[in-house]
């Protein structure tokens, strides 16, 4: 059987076997008595340098291989590189945990994030591929004529992909500072540098193999966890086939612990407190100056009594973290005002679609489950860094059957996560909720010292309410094996592969902005005649300034950058999808049309998150520019205007224009039809 | 004009049916998720198995379909890519 195999399918083969033997030999070392650090190490050392062999071993200085592989990917294997390249940080660690908190809302970006990939098979991989170049503005500009249609493409590519590189060099941090204790700057610079020995060497011919080894550790990483819980629980280790008995199950708990007195209290008691912090923000600034004058006052009594003196130092700390201004004290009571109305409410039932207090609210949640799913559908069609895969493959058949491998790779992890929130919500149901909270197990206060898990017992009864807990959405995929008691090399495992999941995808989205820099800006735009051996060191010069770039935005923690991340779904939506559907499917599409619809839609799109994610703007002079939502969307949808906004411009501006000379050859060529097909039958 | 080509002609069509058929099981289908979630099926409420993990199941099949039939145009009309 083995024989059956190539060579490359027997290489990684044996790369899995190896892995898998060096997790099991971890696991007895654990029994021995190995430090829970020392796996961590152990993992980060063996993975990366892993990952940097491969990248040494696929070195090129050929621009074909740096830029497209060679276009000698298997369709198989380009569908694995592709799955990694797609499934971020966000997939691995955040879909699960949204999922985990949103129950059935979350479903949007389960469908979402995978429907688009039948519109890449359907609208654009075959088509990419018979144009044979490298990058996606080239496509553009190559349909279209001219340098303005490729220049607003470099520039769409480079914004919808730098906030996503930020987003995955964070997620490095953050799984680095928490599983062998690294200062968080210190595992962004890290992670850089286990980028950095993939890309660098070998452009896109190392990244694809460095992600096929990245994706096989990502998806035993992702599945391992929850086959384990699901064994325990149901006694079968295949969850996507049992989690509807357990989502029943989690559906009785939830009615009968919603209920209970103690959550009813608790929920009251969060509703009061956002109600005074209302109070507080209406009445500024005085209430700061009352609040300022009472903890003085206090401070004073307790001095000239014979209080505590810890008790003092607490209150005097209290009294310096007091907002300066009623500005920030603004910001900052709204903050928690909104934590607390979040908390007040009654929580949602998991399978529940659309849930809401009446007909409206309800049906909000229908068109934002809508809209978010148009958006992610189409973002993901729009990616330059998942498009861009589809070039490295020989063929066009294989280009298409390259999409269908890529779906069954990203479905494997994308079918778990359902059942991984299911479960997850089960044993925080079951083993969590109610008990005492000087009883809480360790991993609490280990994943309350990064900020992921918070814990508050309002009411003062000492036991944990359910409403009392908030996790961030990221830690639920970290945090499960510990939360289910499994033993310390199965979350060494999972931050493996949170890790290949985020370094996988910057690499791909590294190597589309510097290709769009050093490709389409310098060699097509700056200097046509430039030699092949000096737009590679361009490239790799840009490469690694880009990189430290990000790598320094991300050591800045930047608090908007998950958000971020689903905006730019939205930006590259409406700046590539309907300029490359209608320039392939559509033959009267003009160079002006595409420009002023690839323009339209970006603004709009644009437009629409400013104006209802900010009130002002410093930096340009704006303030007061906060507006309510069109038919309730909200900002992490912006691109349904953005994309119909980019349509109906191209048509309408299309019409309006004489059509381009250029255009005819060009579709003769990508579908293979009349004079073409004559000079090459 | 290459419009009228039968192996385009071909393409678009069968293009043009998948994407619908797309539009119908994620949008359509999505959109009345509430009312479909009302029947349960060995356990799961039919609305959230169905966008869970059915309609991931059909996207494949839409594709595994477009490129058999897509192969088989190309054989057809003897269009060999590279």
């Amino acid at each position: 059987m083995l024989a059956s195999l190539t060579r490359l399918q027997r290489y990684y083969l044996y790369y899995t076997g190896g892995f898998l033997l060096f997790v099991a030999g971890l696991a007895v070392l654990e029994r021995q008595g190995m430090p829970p650090r020392w796996i961590g190490y152990a993992f980060l050392f063996f993975t990366i340098s892993m990952y940097g062999a491969i990248g040494i071993f696929s070195r090129t200085s050929d621009v074909s291989e740096y830029y497209v592989a060679g276009r000698r990917v298997p369709a198989f294997f380009n569908g694995m590189a592709t799955g990694a390249d797609w499934m971020s940080a966000a997939s691995f660690m955040g879909l699960a945990g949204t999922l985990y908190l949103s129950g059935f809302q979350g479903l949007a970006y389960v469908i979402g994030w995978t429907g688009g990939f039948v519109l890449v098979a359907l609208l654009l991989a075959p088509y990419l591929r018979r144009f044979g170049q490298y990058t996606i503005p080239d496509f553009l500009g190559a349909r279209y004529g001219g340098n303005g249609v490729r220049l607003v493409a470099v520039v769409a590519a480079i914004l919808a992909s730098f906030v996503y590189v930020v987003a995955q060099i964070y997620g490095v941090g953050v799984i680095t500072s928490r599983f062998v204790s690294l200062q968080f700057e210190i595992g962004v610079f890290v992670g850089l540098a286990g980028i950095l020995v993939c890309s660098f060497l070998g452009g896109m011919r190392a990244v694809t193999w460095t992600q096929v080894a990245q994706y096989l550790i990502l998806i035993v990483a992702y599945v391992t966890p929850v086959a384990i819980l699901s064994y325990n629980v149901t006694g079968n280790p295949l969850p996507q086939f049992v989690y509807g008995r357990v989502l029943a199950q989690v559906g009785e708990l939830e009615t009968s612990l919603f209920n209970k007195p103690s959550e009813v209290e608790v929920r009251r008691l969060y509703r009061e407190r956002a109600d005074l912090h209302a109070q507080k923000i209406i009445s500024l600034p005085h209430s700061l100056d009352h609040e300022r004058d009472q903890l003085s006052a206090q401070i004073n009594a307790l001095k000239s009594s014979d209080a505590q003196m810890k008790d003092i130092v607490a209150l005097e700390r209290r009294l310096r973290d007091l907002p300066h201004d009623p500005e920030q004290a603004k910001a900052l009571w709204e903050n928690a005002m909104f934590t607390a109305v979040d908390r007040s409410q009654v929580p949602i039932h998991h399978a529940e679609a659309f849930p809401g207090e009446d007909e409206r609210q309800q049906m909000a949640q229908r068109i934002n489950f809508i809209a978010l799913i148009f958006c992610l559908t189409i973002g993901t069609a729009a990616l330059p860094h998942v498009l861009m895969r589809y070039y490295t493959t020989p063929s066009v058949r294989e280009a298409r059957e390259s999409v269908f491998w890529s779906l069954v790779f990203i479905l494997l992890l994308y079918m778990t996560a359902p059942a991984y929130a299911v479960f997850a919500k089960h044993e925080v149901l079951t083993h969590l909720v109610e008990i005492p909270i000087a009883k809480l197990p360790s991993w609490v206060a280990a994943w309350t010292k990064v900020g992921l898990v918070s814990i508050e017992d309002i009411n003062g009864d000492g036991i944990l309410q359910f409403a009392e807990l908030s996790l961030n959405p990221d830690v639920v995929v970290l945090a499960t094996p510990e939360i289910a008691g499994m033993p310390y090399v199965v979350s060494g495992l999972v931050a493996a592969g949170a890790l290949a999941a985020a370094l996988s995808t910057a690499d791909g989205l590294l190597l589309t902005i510097t290709g769009a820099l050093s490709h389409d800006v310098y060699y097509r735009i700056i200097r046509p005649d430039a030699s092949t051996q000096l737009r590679l060191v361009i490239s790799k010069s840009l490469l690694l300034v880009v990189a430290v770039l990000a790598a320094t935005v991300a050591a800045q923690k930047p608090g908007t950058i998950l958000s971020m991340v689903a905006w730019a779904f939205s930006i590259a939506g409406s700046a590539f999808f309907p300029a490359l559907v209608l320039g392939i499917f559509w033959s009267r599409a003009t160079r002006a049309g595409a420009l002023s619809g690839m323009l339209v839609g970006v603004s709009l799109t644009l437009y629409y998150i400013l104006r209802l994610e900010f009130n002002n703007l410093p930096w340009l002079g704006l303030s007061g520019i906060n507006m309510p939502p069109w038919f309730q969307v909200q900002s992490t949808s912006a691109g349904v205007f953005g994309v119909l906004a980019g349509f109906a411009t191209i048509i309408l501006v299309s019409l309006l224009t004489p059509p381009d000379a250029g255009a005819q050859d060009f579709l003769e060529r990508i579908r293979r039809v009349g004079k073409y097909r004559e000079e090459h039958a | 004009m290459p419009e009228n080509d039968a192996y385009w002609r071909q393409t678009r069509l069968l293009t043009l049916l998948l994407l619908g058929l797309w539009i119908l099981i994620t949008f359509v289908l999505a959109w009345f998720a509430q009312e479909i979630n009302r029947i349960v099926v060995f356990g799961f409420p039919l609305g959230f198995y169905m966008d869970a993990q059915g309609v991931l199941a059909l996207y494949l099949a839409i594709i595994w379909y477009y490129n058999r039939r897509m192969a088989q145009l190309d054989r057809h009309h003897g269009i060999d890519d590279e």
